[in-house]
């Protein structure tokens, strides 16, 4: 009983000890006061440096949150109970959050640096005219792959996937969207396909693909890819690039068919309590040397044009990553389908997970 | 002695292996290379990097916190939970309540994490600090309920009625005798709710907000990059610390009692 | 039969249970009676009963079994072996520290240690074996689930087998009973208690792990958690995954009334 006791207490004193540190600490960094500008957004997916440097400038500090997916992200801002400021979505996402009005409109006047922007990534379907979203990051959905590996296959079609001497060897991403997608554009479909049929044929036509599937796996793709675990993963362009600067073996493809043309836009959720903030937020991620900086600690290509002045010329330059007009314009983005179609991807996509060799 | 080396061996190989994830972590915190998967060569870079983030300091702070606090008040709870599962006259009243406790161990964290979003917005508790200590107290109760229950079934009810007859008041027989000897199941309890609260992501998701993270939250939402070494390296530190903490807690308990080691006095 | 007067300690319990379990439970059974487009439906649980969900029903049955036969398989003679040891409560304490290490990450090292290149891979090639294949595979799922839940596991029963009265199993051997024949007839029966608390605490997480059916096994194993998982952060569609939740709880009360019916102890 004693020793109880006593193990208890000691219990308490070292929590109640750590809880006062913890708040000298957030005293001391100045999360306890007024001026705050809470972010969400994907972990790992800016440079923290240009927080503090925000921080300087403007005198607003800055809450750091981040999520792993859009639809958690979404669960948390419609139940509320934090007021975020600024939150990244993807673009169907976006479209998601218009629709249940969880949006504030942005004010254009308030983002001088919005001119920098190239024109191609604005008034997009999802969001026309950017009422809602300012781009952060965009990219492609393609394949990676080892050209040690894969004979004289070049993935210029997504059937070459399909190639009998790729046994166990490909890696797909786990997203119902991207898998059931590539074999919708493997037989020039669109990808924002709505045909129940289609979608089906699509389905089975993955079912032939299991013999050559290793895995499907998340985001540790880019580890598995750049430690060659497997000749071929199907995934996105962010993640490709991040392996590819790592193992410079790699090659990255968009196959000519078409495919997913994806981006990741800011937005301000209606909880926002700091929309000034906000706006200033938004206008300081968009400065070209700010944006370039970005770019280049996470990788992903950048939409802005005055940025790209900034960044070193072979990663401008590379084809790969910040595709000319001509190959965009190939490719689809996402639409949002609606939770009933949305579900029938999904159970398609459990179908061909469940589906054993 | 052909037996002895045999089973030590056994125990050797358990050990290894339960320990063989964790060197792999440590030794690749020294990695200059930047992954888990090819050493380059020796570097303390990742190690000087945690030192100077505050904000990850705060977090492993808030998560030993909530750990420490959800795992002591939920052994109280269990406690309680497990003593009145065993005084429940009745059968179906017992089998009841085992099954009603049992019910969240057995829901899928997204689930839990879910719907406690859900009720903790609904009765308004802010979400931060208090919901998050709140849902892993909530879930940590079972696992010490099943912990704790197995001792008490086996102590012989003969040992109580023997205090009763010697005069002793109900709080005598709790303090007295039941409590002692079931110390090994609340400690056990206390190490497993702690494991419990360490490990969750998913509960521990959903129920945050304003600015309030924890390590594996924040573990999760860097997999989308790869996780840093940094994170090794800190993880590296708190093995190391929890270690030292636990061999010393264990040869300083020894000490005070003497001839008992931890949690074992009749 | 015990103590009488009231139950006192049931006032904190069931305020607990009242907060966090049966809230939680109505919302659940709530849900499961929406389809994703917020109308009340029962076709959520018809949708459970065709083929797709009956599979990964029975899947999710069997590696739960697996994981808990091996757990068990393990963890009995370990518990055993550190009652022996000198200083045992301390080796105990850490058998439980590796599980304070975020599971993402060991899941991380398990990657690398399994993978093509990976440590697992050179022993075998040592041992002339030969590459393999690990990861992705049943074999390391079922070994990284293994390795996750063996300290709860031991725990249970190395508290009942520490409690256990030695003079019991002396009189048993005084008696003239083999080794094998006491550990029968008296030790693991004694201990039967903490051996059912054990599997209980595996095998019911078993069934809704969702993590490592990704990282490890690489979406070749497909469970109920998994499920739950897609359904509620992908589709969203949370009343498919509440109701697979109910099925989930009503398996485990059924469990619990099997595993509960016999009085632990003598058999």
């Amino acid at each position: 009983m004693k020793q109880l006791v006593r193990a208890l207490i000691i219990v308490f004193v070292v929590s109640f000890g750590l809880l006062y540190i913890v708040n000298r600490l957030n005293t001391a960094q100045g999360y306890t006061g007024d001026n705050t500008l809470t972010v969400y957004n994907w972990g790992d997916y800016i440079d923290m440096d240009i927080l503090d440097q925000f921080e300087e400038e403007t005198g607003i500090k800055v809450i750091y949150e981040t999520f792993d997916s859009n639809e958690a992200m979404l669960t948390k801002i419609q139940q509320g109970g934090t007021s975020y400021d600024i939150a990244v979505p993807s673009e169907y996402a976006i479209e998601k959050m218009e629709e249940e009005d969880l949006l504030l409109p942005i004010d254009h006047v308030k983002i001088p640096n919005l001119q920098y922007i190239d024109s191609r990534f604005l008034d997009l379907s999802f969001d026309e005219n950017n009422k809602y979203s300012i781009p952060y990051f965009w990219g492609t959905v393609g394949i990676l792959y080892n050209p040690d590996e894969v004979g004289d296959i070049s993935f210029s079609e997504w059937d070459d996937l399909w190639d009998p001497s790729l046994k166990n060897d490909i890696l797909l991403v786990d997203g119902a969207r991207e898998v059931i997608g590539f074999s919708l554009n493997s037989m020039n479909y669109s990808l924002n396909e709505t045909n129940k049929a289609r979608l089906v044929e699509a389905k089975e036509k993955l079912d032939l693909l299991t013999p050559n599937i290793k895995a499907i796996v998340g985001d540790e793709i880019r580890l598995l890819m750049q430690n060659e675990e497997a000749a071929v993963a199907v995934l996105w362009s962010g993640i490709a690039q991040d392996a590819i600067w790592e193992n410079d073996k790699l090659e990255y493809v968009v196959p000519e068919q078409g495919s997913n043309l994806w981006f990741d836009n800011m937005v301000i959720p209606k909880t926002s309590k700091n929309p000034e903030a906000a706006h200033q937020f938004i206008n300081f991620m968009l400065d070209p040397e700010i944006a370039a900086q970005n770019a280049d600690y996470v990788g992903y290509s950048t939409p802005n044009r005055e940025a790209l002045k900034h960044l070193d010329e072979e990663t401008v330059n590379d084809e790969r990553f910040y595709p000319d007009e001509e190959t965009t314009d190939n490719l689809e983005v996402y639409e949002n389908l609606g939770k009933r179609m949305l579900a029938f991807y999904n159970d398609l996509f459990l179908e061909f997970k469940m589906h054993r060799k | 002695m052909t037996k002895f080396k045999l089973s030590s061996l056994y125990l050797i190989a358990v050990f290894i292996i339960l320990y063989a994830p964790i060197f792999y972590l440590i030794f690749y915190s020294f990695n200059s290379g930047g992954d888990m998967y090819n050493f380059e060569g020796f570097t303390l870079e990742w190690y000087t990097e945690i030192f100077q983030d505050t904000r990850l300091l705060i977090i492993v702070l808030n998560t030993v916190v909530v750990a420490l606090l959800s795992a002591a008040i939920s052994t109280i709870l269990g406690v309680a939970g497990a003593l009145a599962i065993y005084y429940a006259r009745r059968r179906q009243t017992k089998n009841a309540l085992l099954s009603l406790n049992n019910v969240l161990i057995v829901s899928p964290d997204v689930i839990i994490g879910a719907s406690f979003l859900i009720f903790f917005t609904m009765i308004g508790i802010k979400l931060g600090f208090i919901s998050v200590l709140l849902a892993h107290i909530a879930f940590s109760v079972p696992i010490v309920v099943l912990m704790v229950l197995p001792k008490l079934e086996e102590m012989s009810t003969s040992m109580i009625y023997a205090a009763l007859d010697l005069g002793a008041s109900r709080f005598d027989v709790l303090t007295k005798v039941i409590l002692p000897y079931i110390t090994p199941g609340i400690f056990a309890g206390f190490f497993m709710a702690l494991t419990y609260s360490l490990d969750d992501f998913a509960v521990t998701f959903f129920v945050t907000g304003n600015g309030f993270s924890t390590l594996s939250v924040e573990i999760y939402s860097l997999a989308r990059q790869g996780v840093s070494l940094s994170i090794n390296a800190l993880s590296a530190l708190l093995f190391l610390f929890t270690m030292l903490l636990v061999i010393g807690y264990y040869f300083i308990t020894k000490k005070a009692n003497k001839p008992n080691g931890m949690g074992v006095r009749q | 039969m015990k103590a009488k007067s009231r139950n006192y300690y049931l006032i904190p319990y069931i305020l607990w249970i009242a907060l966090f379990v049966i809230t939680p439970i109505l919302l659940v059974v709530y849900y499961s009676f929406f389809n994703i487009e917020g109308e009340f439906t029962f076709e959520n649980y018809q949708k459970f009963f065709t083929p797709v969900y009956l599979k990964m029903t029975f899947s999710s049955f069997w590696y739960a079994f697996l994981i808990t036969f091996f757990t068990f398989i393990i963890a009995y003679p370990t518990a055993y072996l550190l009652t022996k040891t000198k200083h045992k409560q301390l080796w105990l304490l850490l058998i439980i520290v590796p599980s304070w290490i975020n599971l993402l990450l060991k899941a991380y090292a398990f990657i690398g240690i399994f993978g093509t290149y990976g440590a697992a891979n050179n022993f075998l090639e040592v041992m002339g074996v030969g590459g393999k294949q690990i990861l992705f595979t049943d074999f390391s799922f079922v070994f990284v689930s293994v390795y996750i839940f063996l300290p709860f596991m031991i725990l249970p029963i190395f508290n009942a087998l520490d409690k256990l009265n030695p003079s019991l199993v002396d009189a048993a051997k005084d008696l003239g009973a083999s080794g094998w024949t006491t550990f029968k007839r008296v030790t693991f029966p004694l201990t039967l208690d903490g051996v059912k608390a054990g599997c209980q605490i595996v095998f019911i997480p078993a069934l809704s792990l969702f993590m490592l059916t990704r990282l490890i096994a690489g979406n070749r194993v497909i469970t109920l958690g998994t499920a739950i998982e897609q359904h509620f952060l992908v589709t969203q569609d949370w009343g498919m995954g509440a109701t697979i939740a109910v099925f989930l709880i009503i398996a485990m009360v059924i469990i619990m009334l099997i595993t509960g019916k016999r009085k632990g102890g003598v058999m």
